[in-house]
């Protein structure tokens, strides 16, 4: 049905007219309703008062602690113990993250649908659409298992110490790394691969020849996202015995020292802003 | 390689139930070594029986032979390793972006190349000269070192059958090589590649706009229209009247090529990209 011409109706009789009713109108009202009937429960099982915060008996010993990081602790000393655990905690992202690459690029290809054969005319078979399946399903225990969990895990197995922060990250992040990887990888344009496949290349070949240089840039700044992810995580693993930065600011906390808590979160700002310009300039070199 | 198509139907796996077959009892032979050129208005089904004779569809009756073999009658390893003799160019060229020229027409040897040399291959091109000998035939010699989006569409085009020239394949199945070609150049492309096929003994397939340059360059002509074979003749035969009942409703395509949307496997809708990772 054609709509009616400003000349054919009266301005104001227009609204009413039903082909200008939006039909998109009604449900937007109902699915923001339905959002805020959902969202009241949950605010009141988190007991999410906000207006705790601005009662003076809480407000003045969060004022005092935060008033207490400066100036930050500087002085040579605790500088040098600083670089060394910095160090450590670098050392220990960059190493889990090695590992967890280990285990996530072999998974993520393995459960890569767009690396079918048999998916190139048709339905997949039966057997490959099982295995992919199962290497998604590994995939999501081992990132579903939080990283501070596995840590109290191998703290038992291996002993306090960055060895267990780096076992936990591995484990952690290869669910996530092989599971984004494969996301990354089956949404990008497969029109150079399957084509290659189409022709007879193996998977591998077709992975390198179509596929990586369709989304490299993507996985690269990815990879680099979850190195900044996984320098936050150690420090989280610090306050459970894995040693670096995390270990440092725990016992800092513990003895309310703001100067060098501050100290500490200037350095983590600082790694994160490395990551940052780190993934910008990777991401410009493979653009 | 031989070709017989025995009353091949398709049905596209992404069209809608009830719509009719894409391609409907098509029955062909083609000899090992022989040229031939497929032509038809758009929606004639032209890619689809492409896309059939490459193995990249099965048929859902009839059959497809290839050397007398029924490919999907053939168990999985063996089907990948018969479609290493046969070549199937898209329309769209399917050059990832940020690869270099020189990879993108390797790319037509990885069938016949193990995994290790194709990673060296990645790291320095192995087959340096044979990459420019086949971009040298397509006029392209001096983009042997660009970037496949650093260059022009028609370039792209180009590389895309340059990878034919390279690989060892059997079969070729090219589906409008001339989309994105001004007169001249299609002339050319066309040129050498039917001479590098005869060279290579190479069967040659190709769909095309033009009906002009394939009555010019190819011995044999099939009007396909609405997914059924309207003739198969030597293309001295094809008359004006052939031409004029295939092209009917559809003249205007006669006259000069249409600009064709890509057609690959309409599939289903795309997956929007993650925002939050």
């Amino acid at each position: 049905m054609p709509p009616p011409t400003p000349a054919a109706a009266p301005h104001h009789r227009q609204l009413s007219a039903p082909a200008l009713r939006d039909p998109a109108w009604l449900p937007r009202v109902a699915w923001t309703l339905a959002a805020l009937a959902l969202l009241w429960p949950m605010g009141v099982l988190t007991e999410f008062r906000p207006w705790v915060l601005l009662e003076p008996g809480a407000l003045q010993p969060a004022i005092d602690f935060v008033g207490a990081f400066f100036p930050p602790r500087t002085d040579a000393d605790f500088l040098r113990l600083l670089l060394r655990e910095t160090w450590r905690t670098v050392a220990m992202a960059t190493a889990g993250l090695a590992l967890a690459l280990l285990l996530a690029v072999p998974l993520a290809l393995l459960s890569v649908r767009v690396l079918s054969l048999s998916g190139l005319a048709g339905r997949m078979a039966v057997g490959p659409a099982v295995l992919r399946q199962g290497v998604r399903w590994l995939l999501l225990v081992l990132r579903s298992v939080p990283e501070l969990v596995w840590a109290l895990v191998f703290v038992r197995v291996v002993g306090l110490g960055p060895t267990s922060g780096v076992l936990a990250i591995a484990l952690t992040y290869s669910g996530m790394l092989g599971k984004v990887y494969a996301d990354i990888l089956e949404s990008s344009d497969t029109h150079a691969a399957h084509s290659l496949m189409r022709n007879g290349t193996g998977r591998l070949q077709a992975f390198f020849y179509g596929l990586l240089p369709q989304s490299g840039a993507e996985l690269t700044s990815y990879t680099v996202y979850r190195w900044e992810c996984a320098i936050r995580s150690s420090a989280v693993l610090g306050f459970v015995g894995a040693g670096g930065l995390g270990q440092l600011t725990d016992s800092s906390m513990k003895m309310f020292n703001g100067a060098e808590v501050a100290s500490i979160l200037l350095v983590f700002v600082l790694l994160v802003w490395l990551a940052d310009r780190l993934s910008a300039a990777l991401r410009k070199d493979l653009a | 390689m031989k070709l017989v198509l025995q009353a091949a139907t398709v049905l596209h796996p992404s069209a809608p139930s009830g719509a009719p077959a894409a391609v409907r009892a098509a029955s062909l032979e083609v000899q090992a070594g022989e040229q031939l050129a497929i032509i038809g208005p758009s929606g004639a089904g032209k890619t689809t029986l492409l896309h059939l004779m490459a193995c990249a569809l099965r048929p859902t009756a009839g059959a497809v032979l290839l050397d007398g073999q029924d490919p999907w009658r053939l168990p999985r390893p063996a089907l990948q390793r018969l479609r290493k003799a046969l070549l199937l160019a898209p329309q769209v060229p399917p050059l990832p972006p940020r690869q270099r020229v020189v990879t993108a027409v390797l790319a037509g040897r990885l069938p016949h190349e193990s995994l290790w040399a194709s990673l060296r291959s990645l790291l320095h091109p192995q087959d340096l000269a044979l990459a420019h000998q086949a971009l040298a035939a397509f006029d392209l010699g001096d983009k042997l070192f660009e970037r496949v989006d650093r260059i022009s569409g028609g370039e792209r085009q180009r590389v895309g059958l340059a990878r034919a020239l390279v690989s060892q394949a059997r079969l070729w199945l090219v589906d409008e090589p001339l989309s994105a070609l001004d007169p001249t150049r299609s002339r050319h492309a066309l040129d050498a590649l039917t001479c590098a096929a005869r060279e290579r003994g190479a069967t040659l397939v190709a769909t095309l706009h033009h009906v002009d340059m394939a009555l010019a360059h190819f011995p044999r002509i099939v009007g396909l229209r609405d997914g059924a074979v309207a003739f198969d003749l030597p293309s001295a035969r094809v008359t004006p009247a052939h031409l004029q009942a295939l092209y009917a409703q559809h003249l205007h395509e006669l006259s000069g090529p249409v600009d064709l949307a890509p057609d690959e496997f309409p599939g289903g809708p795309v997956p929007v990209g993650m925002l939050c990772r």
